[in-house]
């Protein structure tokens, strides 16, 4: 145990906790709408990949980087995630599983496709300045642009949790989200909250999309594996709970780091599937969810 | 004579005449379409009966027991890439690999199974557990140089026929899967005729009461995923010695796990037909936007249209094709 081998423990463990903040912020749209109208959203790596597009385009077409285009892209993604719910989800809300599967399914294709016509199969990515910086803590290097990205998600999960309890709209969604009769019962618009509640969530990871691509480049089949990497992170998390998304997407970006740095970096998704299965097993309300099904 | 007898009653079983007969009519023409048909079109029927069969094998599970499998390429790669393997390395025919092939893959199934099922993941935790097992299969095998590691395993292409090997045209491979798909349309029809068979519609229906009546529902659960996963293997030794070649990255891609899922769901979930007439829709469907995708020469437009077509599907004929299908032709399959 050198010094070296130390320090560069740490340094993977500090940029794992960066990036797995940014997971958190995409992995916390999934469980926010699975938490509360229990829908699997299948399409979410494609929405996600959607949004890193949008910041993209926002850079190369408008000049706007993507920190600042990020309200713009998650007020889209809102207005279009609830659009989604209205138009398509609702009616299979409560429908068996293969239905609701089948359906995002297509969504997810539709999406991925309609990226891969327009800006074809090449890797994009954006060039900022901030990429050259980083700021030193210590003996650590912290890139700009990974902190950046780590706080605007901090923040906005830090937005939602206010707006889920302090807000009218936000308690009557956590209502309707643990009783749905009596939501119904007490006078709720369960209908507009369920649409509400698909909006915050594509405005999630839409935000960590714009987020994400000041890290890493995007193309069209990142989509799959940002699918699953929110279904690994959530579970892992717990299912339902905002708490666990972040913890999760923590420990799936250091996990994922640490596997990178110790094993062959090809190895790391072992590392977060193997997680997974022990989770399911042992613990499948995930490591910070509240017990029981 | 007379197990063969009572056997072929229970396969008839109140099956109305017509549809015996048009089934017959369509094996007859499934039986000389090869010689009718190009090249082109041979192919794509091979690819209708490719996933009725894997639909088939995955509808045992889903649409006859009720758990959703989202990770049935692992299956089929763990048949198909022992098989070729054991072939490639060893020299080990594919009639005697695929024994191997198919042990693993019911090895695979009664771990996936047993421990979904012991710890009672249910619905969508089950289809979780499911893929990340397929996944964690993918990395492995990335990584295996037995198994050519993510450069993949090819098979050697040899001219002329050779059954015994399965090295050889078209055609041949065409009458295995028709073989394959009659085969598992009867065995699966015998299932649903047999105590197992309502067993399994009795857990899909509602677990618990089915638990309550005393139906031995770890155990049929566990027969169901087996069964379903060595169907599934026998697929993917076909899928390696037609195609000659395996990879990691596709052999157990979520993607392959998707598609064999679609034929049954779209044709019409825990009916007989459903697999089949699934399988001809999508492949129609997948050929047809293939035709429109070249002509319009913008990328992923293919599949624009296909997802199109999958929500069209899934909003106006969310429990499948066939059974509105059948209604339609007066031919209405039993409710089960």
């Amino acid at each position: 145990m050198t010094y070296d081998f130390l320090l560069s423990l740490a340094q993977a463990i500090a940029k794992g906790l960066l990036t797995g903040m940014v997971y958190g912020l995409m992995a916390l749209g999934l469980s926010v709408i699975f938490g509360v109208m229990r829908i699997v959203n299948f399409a979410h790596g494609e929405m996600m990949v959607v949004g890193m597009y949008l910041a993209w385009m926002g850079l190369e077409y408008f000049e706007v980087t993507p920190m600042l285009a990020l309200p713009a892209i998650a007020a889209i993604f809102f207005v279009a995630g609830y659009a989604l719910q209205r138009g398509l989800v609702s009616p299979f809300i409560g429908r068996p599983e293969h239905q609701q599967f089948l359906l995002l399914l297509a969504v997810a294709i539709l999406l991925v496709n309609a990226c891969l016509a327009i800006a074809g199969p090449d890797s994009r990515g954006v060039q900022l300045e901030a990429q050259f910086d980083s700021y030193e803590v210590g003996p650590l290097v912290f890139d700009a642009v990974r902190l950046h990205a780590a706080l605007a998600a901090v923040a906005i999960a830090l937005v939602l949790w206010l707006f889920f309890t302090r807000t009218r709209t936000g308690k009557s969604i956590r209502a309707a989200a643990d009783n749905h009769l009596g939501a119904l019962v007490v006078g709720l618009d369960v209908r507009r909250l369920y649409a509400v509640t698909f909006g915050i969530g594509a405005a999630c990871v839409g935000a960590a999309g714009a987020l994400m691509i000041t890290i890493i480049p995007v193309t069209p089949f990142l989509a799959n594996e940002y699918t699953l990497l929110a279904f690994v992170i959530v579970i892992v998390g717990g299912l339902g709970s905002m708490t666990g998304a972040l913890m999760g997407g923590l420990l799936i970006g250091v996990s994922e780091a640490l596997a990178g740095l110790l094993f062959e970096p090809s190895l790391k998704s072992m590392f977060s599937f193997g997680l997974l299965i022990l989770v399911l097993l042992l613990r499948p309300q995930g490591l910070f969810g509240r017990s029981g099904r | 004579m007379r197990g063969l007898s009572k056997l072929g009653r229970r396969l008839v079983g109140d099956a109305p005449p017509r549809v015996l007969w048009s089934l017959a009519l369509l094996l007859a023409v499934l039986l000389v379409a090869p010689a009718a048909l190009g090249k082109y079109w041979l192919s794509v029927l091979i690819l209708v009966l490719y996933f009725a069969y894997v639909g088939q094998a995955w509808n045992i599970l889903m649409g006859f027991a009720g758990q959703l499998s989202l990770g049935h390429a692992l299956y089929a790669g763990l048949g198909g890439y022992i098989a070729a393997g054991l072939y490639f390395h060893y020299g080990i025919g594919p009639w005697a690999g695929l024994f191997a092939g198919v042990a693993a893959a019911a090895a695979a199934g009664a771990v996936v199974g047993f421990l979904g099922f012991r710890f009672s993941l249910a619905g969508v935790y089950f289809a979780l557990l499911t893929i990340a097992f397929s996944e964690f299969t993918r990395l492995a095998f990335d990584h295996w140089a037995w198994a050519g590691g993510s450069g993949g395993l090819f098979l050697k292409v040899g001219s002329g026929s050779d059954l015994w090997n399965l090295r050889g045209g078209a055609v041949m491979f065409y009458y295995l899967i028709l073989a394959l798909s009659v085969g598992a349309f009867v065995l699966c029809r015998l299932l649903l005729q047999s105590r197992i068979g309502q067993y399994w519609l009795a857990i899909r229906e509602d677990a618990e009461a089915a638990q309550a009546v005393g139906v031995p529902v770890l155990r049929a659960k566990m027969i169901a995923i087996v069964l379903s996963a060595a169907l599934t293997a026998l697929a993917g030794v076909w899928n390696a010695f037609y195609y000659n070649n395996l990879f990691p990255e596709t052999a157990f891609a979520m993607g392959r796990s998707i598609e064999i899922t679609l034929a049954p769901i779209i044709g019409g979930l825990g009916t007989l037909f459903g697999p089949f007439v699934g399988a001809v829709v999508l492949t129609g469907l997948g050929e047809a936007f293939t035709d429109v995708g070249e002509v319009l020469k913008v990328p992923g437009i293919k599949q624009i249209f296909y997802g199109l077509a999958l929500l069209v599907i899934v909003m106006y004929r969310p429990a499948g094709v066939w059974p509105w299908l059948a209604d339609r032709l007066g031919l209405k399959e039993r409710q089960r």
